[in-house]
């Protein structure tokens, strides 16, 4: 291999590749069945960047700068990649990025991570970018080899052929002699009537065998040369702080090596760990604890006067988010007037693989395995813990089993618990690396929840029936307010995740106000979960708007089409939406003393437009079924039709299961929930008929991980509306209708 | 001592035999494919087969799998049931996150191997007890109807 040209990238990377063989403890009776973590990269015989690698083998290999957490994006990085490289699908695979912003930076947020539906809007064009370079070096050597133009080259799956000559070379066969031609200053891409993967429907999942067969590694999954596990203990309240620790009885159970207290910051619990040689003994061991809590700084509102306290502050002005036209005016001498308040709880993201992280402390360096989502943040906060630089803080980034946002928190919250661990116990003289895990108590009741919400909204419509002002208050905790994320997210104390989806809703309405309030005495930790802001602002405004259209007695598509005349492509998907579902044309009835309803809901989200249409059936006791569930989705260019159809099922899953049974609930400051018999998730006889309708298009690929989300609830209820006549305006939406 | 037989492999163990059958899989015979959820049977992260039935191992404690066959998804290939349930599961890309999914795999194969076509009402009753929180509760249904019709004419 001397006669490859290694430049600094490639050393950089053979430099990770080192650190990737340190290997993985392998149970003596399964050696051959135990999964590896990451494992000796094949050698590469040709790189031109940083996001592609060709083996002599034969393997493709993408490198991938965000995160998997199901939403499809290794596929969807590999398909960029490997459609403009002309790639055989089956030769690709795809590795996860080091944590490195200066080469694998998400191009919107300048910093390395995954979030806001961005991973295929940002990286589109540079991802292939990446693999017509490689493409243009391969032809290039495989002119200069075979002393043909290298306009006679067709490449093909994989394999580059001159036809006259008859000569033929696979990528592997070509790497070695690629990698000596100049990188290409400017590359062509492809006319899009050309692509073979981007768009096509039989692109399988890169992830979908590893994932069947037992082999993916979460962080859950790995396991490191004397390795051990920390199971945690923290307070029941927010800012509670262990006053006493009898470790003695942890101590004694078998297995159980030491027990650490560690320190938060007020982003993160102050608390007590048991670090063992498995998960059940350091369970075990945390059970045996006995803490005596400090809670004098503790918070201990419950979530009854949270609500209240919101009610009352909505009675007065906030700050201004959205003002069009006088509100006040057109609200003195309404035709008809709507006025509606809504309750909208806290929600638990409750991933399926509970919060955890692996650490492994050097000296003056710190390695971490996580389901990582926000390297830079992260390396830059466990770094300011350790007092060393970010660049000592290497990330191997591994599957995470869910996240709907949690794995991306602005303060590294669980990150930095699981360091200060590491850290406790270094200190007591364990150098082992740690792997903390949280069990599904302490991920359901450590927080960062979607925050609750308050919204008082009135509607006026004139004696046509159409919508002349609105006035909306919204009150509830800000996700971005105190951190780092705040100088983007905050403008004139306005946190912009608090009102997406109403302060810039395209309805056109002469006289619109959106007000804020944001409270400061309510400690509960909050952040982003799966669509943000639009999971209670599409509820409200769509509802709304449902109602609005009934009041006028107009239909509800209809009434929306108006409103959105300078709204093209949300009229597309709603068109398309009600098309499909056959709107207009009479519910097939129900059985003997049901009824049945449809309702519609149209919402844009992170670039992406997104209408529903919900069937629902109820019955006489209250019960309920949503049947069926239309969904048109116009994300730009499609890259991975099916990966955007499993994310639309997913998201109207995943918001169904917020909407029929989601509340995260205190008493006191105390967490009520605890596991899944009390923070219900959708089951699967609960789950509708989903169809899922693309509207093709040629603009720049946006997001699908999240739009999906947040129009099954107002769909959902809208439906409800039009099946009995009762307005649900307070999720979740539970026994409401008398079951 | 206890003996136990994990995809056809002979293992024994002398530690705790109240640990639960996941936590030993998973931390003592290094077999991370069954996954950790909930540890109360409420989401069926952690089925496997004991003797072909599927139970939740994070609350079977692993001395009640002495001298029985315990398999778990990297064993079940070697049943042609498991295999074709894995087999639909890749043809239709049921998996997002694939956390759920080893769970999702073991109990539709118990479902297959003692109803060989189950209606959408079967496949939800069957499978309930596995909680996916990604929803791919369409597709999943979608690849035990296919993994059944691929038994039928194999």
């Amino acid at each position: 291999m001397d006669h490859i040209i290694v430049n600094e990238s490639r050393r950089r990377f053979l430099q990770g590749a080192g650190g990737l063989a340190l290997g993985i403890y392998l149970g003596d009776a399964f050696a051959d069945s135990a999964p590896a973590v990451g494992g000796e990269a094949a050698a590469a015989a040709f790189e031109p960047n940083a996001f592609l690698r060709i083996g002599a083998d034969n393997s493709v290999t993408v490198i991938a700068k965000h995160l998997e957490m199901g939403q499809g994006t290794y596929t969807g990085l590999a398909t960029l990649v490997a459609d403009e490289l002309d790639a055989d699908w089956s030769q690709v695979k795809v590795e996860a990025a080091p944590a490195d912003v200066t080469r694998y930076k998400n191009l919107f947020m300048g910093i390395q991570g995954t979030g806001g539906s961005t991973a295929m809007a940002n990286s589109h064009e540079q991802m292939r970018m990446a693999g017509a370079a490689a493409r243009a070096m391969l032809v290039a050597a495989a002119a200069q080899e075979w002393k043909v133009p290298a306009d006679g080259i067709v490449v093909s799956k994989g394999v580059l052929h001159h036809a006259s000559s008859g000569r033929k070379a696979s990528f592997g066969q070509l790497a070695g002699s690629a990698a000596r031609q100049p990188v290409p200053q400017d590359v062509k891409l492809k006319d899009p009537q050309h692509f073979t993967l981007i768009g096509k429907p039989a692109v399988p999942r890169k992830d979908s065998v590893a994932k069947t067969d037992g082999s993916a590694v979460f962080t859950q999954d790995v396991r490191l040369p004397g390795m051990l596990v920390a199971v945690v203990l923290h307070p029941q309240r927010f800012g509670a702080l262990p006053k006493s620790v009898d470790a003695s009885k942890a101590k004694a159970v078998a297995d159980v090596v030491e027990v650490v207290q560690f320190a938060g910051n007020g982003h993160y619990f102050s608390g007590v760990a048991v670090l063992a040689k498995n998960t059940w003994a350091a369970r075990n061991g945390r059970d045996a604890l006995a803490v005596e809590w400090d809670e004098s700084k503790a918070f201990k509102l419950g979530s009854a006067e949270i609500m209240a306290q919101y009610r009352e502050a909505a009675k007065q002005p906030g700050l201004i988010a959205r003002k069009d036209g006088d509100v006040e005016a057109a609200l003195a001498k309404p035709a008809r007037l709507i006025e509606a308040e809504y309750e909208l709880p806290y929600l638990a993201h409750a991933a399926m693989e509970p919060l955890n992280c692996v650490v492994e402390l050097g000296d003056g360096s710190c390695r971490l395995w996580n389901g990582e989502q926000i390297h830079t943040a992260d390396q830059g906060a466990v770094a300011a813990l350790l007092g060393i630089t970010p660049d000592k803080v290497s990330i191997t980034q591994v599957y995470a089993g869910g996240s709907f946002g949690r794995r991306a928190n602005p303060h590294a919250d669980y990150v930095l618990e699981a360091v200060s661990i590491a850290k406790a116990a270094r200190d007591k003289g364990i150098k082992a690396p740690v792997k903390m895990v949280w069990l599904r108590e302490e991920d359901t009741r450590a927080g960062y929840y979607r925050p609750a919400f308050f919204h008082r909204a009135r509607l006026a419509l004139d004696d046509h029936g159409a919508l002349v002002a609105w006035h909306h208050r919204i009150v509830g905790q800000s996700i971005a307010k105190g951190t780092p994320f705040e100088q983007f997210m905050m403008k004139d104390g306005i946190d912009d995740a608090s009102v997406e989806g109403l302060n810039d809703m395209k309805y056109a309405v002469p006289n619109l106000q959106v007000e804020l309030s944001t409270p400061d005495n309510v400690a509960v930790p909050v952040q982003w979960w799966r669509s943000v802001g639009n999971t209670h602002t599409a509820f409200v405004k769509e509802t709304l708007v449902d109602e609005a259209a009934v009041t006028a007695g107009k239909d509800p598509l209809a009434y929306r089409r108006a409103l959105l005349a300078g709204a093209p492509r949300e009229l597309g998907v709603l068109e398309l939406a009600a098309a499909k579902a056959g709107w207009g044309k009479p519910l097939k009835p129900g059985q003997a003393g049901e009824k049945r309803g449809r309702g519609i809901a149209v919402h844009s989200s992170f670039h992406s437009y997104v209408a529903q249409v919900a069937e629902v059936t109820v019955k006489a006791d209250g019960s309920f079924k949503v049947d069926r569930v239309v969904c048109a989705v116009d994300c730009g260019l499609p890259i991975n039709p099916d990966v955007i159809v499993a994310q639309m099922q997913g998201g109207i899953g995943y918001g169904l299961s917020a909407a029929l049974h989601g509340a995260i609930t205190l008493e006191g400051g105390v967490v009520q929930q605890s596991n899944f018999h009390d923070y219900v998730p959708l089951r699967i006889e609960e789950m509708p008929a989903v169809e899922v309708h693309i509207v093709p298009s040629a603009e720049k690929p946006t997001g699908v991980g999240e739009p999906g989300t947040p129009l099954i609830a107002p769909a959902l209820v809208n439906a409800i509306a039009a099946a009995t006549g009762k307005r649900i305006r307070t999720l979740p939406i539970g026994g409401q209708l008398g079951a | 001592m206890i003996q136990l037989d994990i995809n056809g492999k002979s293992v024994s163990y002398d530690g705790d035999p109240g640990m639960p059958l996941l936590w030993f899989l998973r931390d003592v015979a290094g077999l991370t494919g069954t996954k950790y959820g909930c540890g109360m049977a409420l989401c069926g992260a952690c089925t496997v087969h004991l003797d072909g039935a599927p139970i939740r191992s994070c609350v079977t404690p692993v001395a009640a799998a002495a001298g029985k066959k315990v398999t778990t998804i990297e064993g079940v290939h070697a049943d042609k049931v498991g295999h074709a349930v894995q087999a639909a599961w890749q043809k239709l890309d049921v998996v997002q996150c694939g956390y759920c999914q080893s769970g999702q795999i073991m109990s539709a194969a118990a479902l297959l191997r003692s109803n060989r076509k189950p209606s959408d009402t079967d496949i939800d009753a069957a499978m309930s007890g596995n909680v996916c929180r990604c929803a791919t509760y369409v597709r999943i249904r979608a690849a035990i109807h296919q993994a059944a019709a691929t038994l039928a004419t194999a």
